[in-house]
């Protein structure tokens, strides 16, 4: 299969296969206005398998938020149709706004406005907990 | 601790949670002395559901301290049934009072309560998540029955699972290290792992879990009792034949130590027998008083009221 190179912009690499859309409405990317490529399931040598987001023109990812839905992945940034930089996101130690809390005891479910917000309780288990109730936060 | 909220009992070090214990105990022997110490002050009770004794508690801590208290009991009477955030109601009771004890049926709201007030926030129990001053009065019952909150055997038995008090209090004495704890229930109603991991990061602190009261009891210094309900089973028959094995009575107590203390958060239904109130060992309705205490020491600190005569602990001691 063969997706035409971007000229500028970025390609998040790694992504666990299957998960790009869902990592692309985490990043508030919306599809339908962006021009970009998704390569779904392909052969990774490192994880077996995984997806690749391209997209067109510069965007700006939040580093933090990509780390917390997809710790593996990867940013290559494009100019002029060579990879001039990668980055590789960590596990931030707070999240905020990106997931809600499924505890339906939580007090987030009442007051409508405070934000979500996460904190990181394991690194190696990836536990995030909620900030109010300490539920264990799922995606 | 002057302006502190106290929503969990990370918010304390465990230097100041001595302190409270050292300052409760003062208070006990020194009532009259203390009774102007909040002369001035106002305490709002926020309770949007009901629990009485716990209200009752806050209440009567700062009256006893010379404070005034306004509040509400059970949301249908507050400002919540037109629609009012927590936040905002906490904005608005900030400019009337001087400390707020809020109890709401929502995890988290007493967190989301200290973030809108001005003023510091004690959380008098917020759904199944968090009742600090629940464990602070266990503490004190530990204190005033052994000098000390280390170095004891600690079962806990019943409903290990759902319990947030006996959760809170595993922390909290892990917090402190050297104890041996006993887990005493059914396999449905075990402690959760990450408990169990708290003891496991203690080097000092260690854990068995059984399933039976009777063969462990002799060997414990305190047994905290939580009830077993009907409604975690999954089925009646495993209820019915479990029921009565996490019930104590004289005939249980006959196998304890005769310095055992028998601690329960209450309220009770049929999980300590009736006789066994008349025990000396029987010590939760102590603990209810150290609950009042506790909650006198905390409204005074975090207003910032010195207790007259009160001499704080010499730090040395605290760490020793």
């Amino acid at each position: 299969m063969e997706v035409t190179s971007i000229v500028n912009g970025i390609i998040i690499d790694h992504v666990p296969a299957g998960t790009s859309l869902k990592v692309l409405e985490y990043l508030k990317i919306d599809p339908s206005k962006t021009k970009l490529a998704l390569i779904m399931n392909t052969t990774s040598k490192r994880f077996g398998s995984k997806d690749i987001i391209k997209i067109e023109d510069d965007k700006d990812i939040d580093l933090d938020v990509l780390g917390f839905v997809a710790r593996q992945a990867t940013v290559d940034v494009v100019r002029g149709g060579r990879i001039v930089e990668k980055k590789q996101p960590h596990l931030p130690e707070h999240v905020v706004g990106v997931i809600k809390c499924v505890n339906p005891r939580c007090v987030t479910t009442s007051e409508h406005d405070i934000k979500q917000m996460f904190h990181l309780v394991h690194s190696d288990r990836l536990e995030y907990r909620c900030d109010y109730c300490d539920e264990e936060a799922k995606l | 601790m002057v302006g502190k909220s106290v929503v969990t009992l990370d918010d304390l070090s465990t230097n100041q949670i001595l302190e409270m214990l050292h300052k409760a105990e003062y208070i006990d022997a020194h009532r009259k002395e203390v009774s102007h110490t909040c002369e001035g002050r106002v305490l709002a009770t926020l309770f949007y559901e009901p629990s009485t004794r716990t209200r009752l508690s806050f209440e009567t801590a700062m009256l006893r301290l010379g404070g005034k208290v306004i509040g509400f009991a059970g949301a249908q009477l507050a400002s919540v049934t037109k629609g009012e955030t927590i936040s905002d109601t906490l904005k608005t009771v900030s400019n009337y009072v001087d400390v707020v004890a809020i109890r709401h049926p929502k995890e988290g709201a007493a967190l989301v309560a200290s973030r809108a007030a001005s003023v510091p926030v004690i959380n008098a129990g917020d759904g199944g998540h968090m009742h600090p001053t629940q464990t602070l009065a266990d503490l004190a019952t530990l204190q005033s029955r052994f000098g000390r909150i280390t170095d004891l055997t600690v079962g806990l038995c019943g409903d290990l699972t759902f319990g947030r008090t006996v959760h809170s209090l595993i922390e909290t004495l892990c917090r402190f290290g050297n104890v041996r704890f006993i887990l005493i229930s059914p396999d449905e109603l075990k402690t959760p792992q990450y408990v169990i991991d708290r003891i496991n990061a203690t080097p000092t602190c260690s854990y068995v879990e059984v399933r039976d009261l009777a063969s462990v009891i002799g060997d414990l210094d305190v047994l905290y009792m939580t009830r077993v309900q009907k409604e975690r089973f999954f089925n009646e028959d495993d209820y019915l034949r479990l029921r009565d094995t996490y019930i104590l009575d004289e005939e249980k107590l006959s196998l304890a130590k005769p310095h055992m203390a028998v601690l329960h958060p209450l309220p009770r239904v049929n999980e300590i027998a009736v006789e066994v109130d008349d025990d000396p060992r029987a010590a939760y309705f102590e603990q209810v008083k150290n609950g009042m205490l506790m909650r006198m020491a905390l409204e005074s600190s975090v207003v910032g009221d010195d207790l007259p005569g009160y001499e704080p602990l010499n730090p040395k001691e605290v760490q020793a």
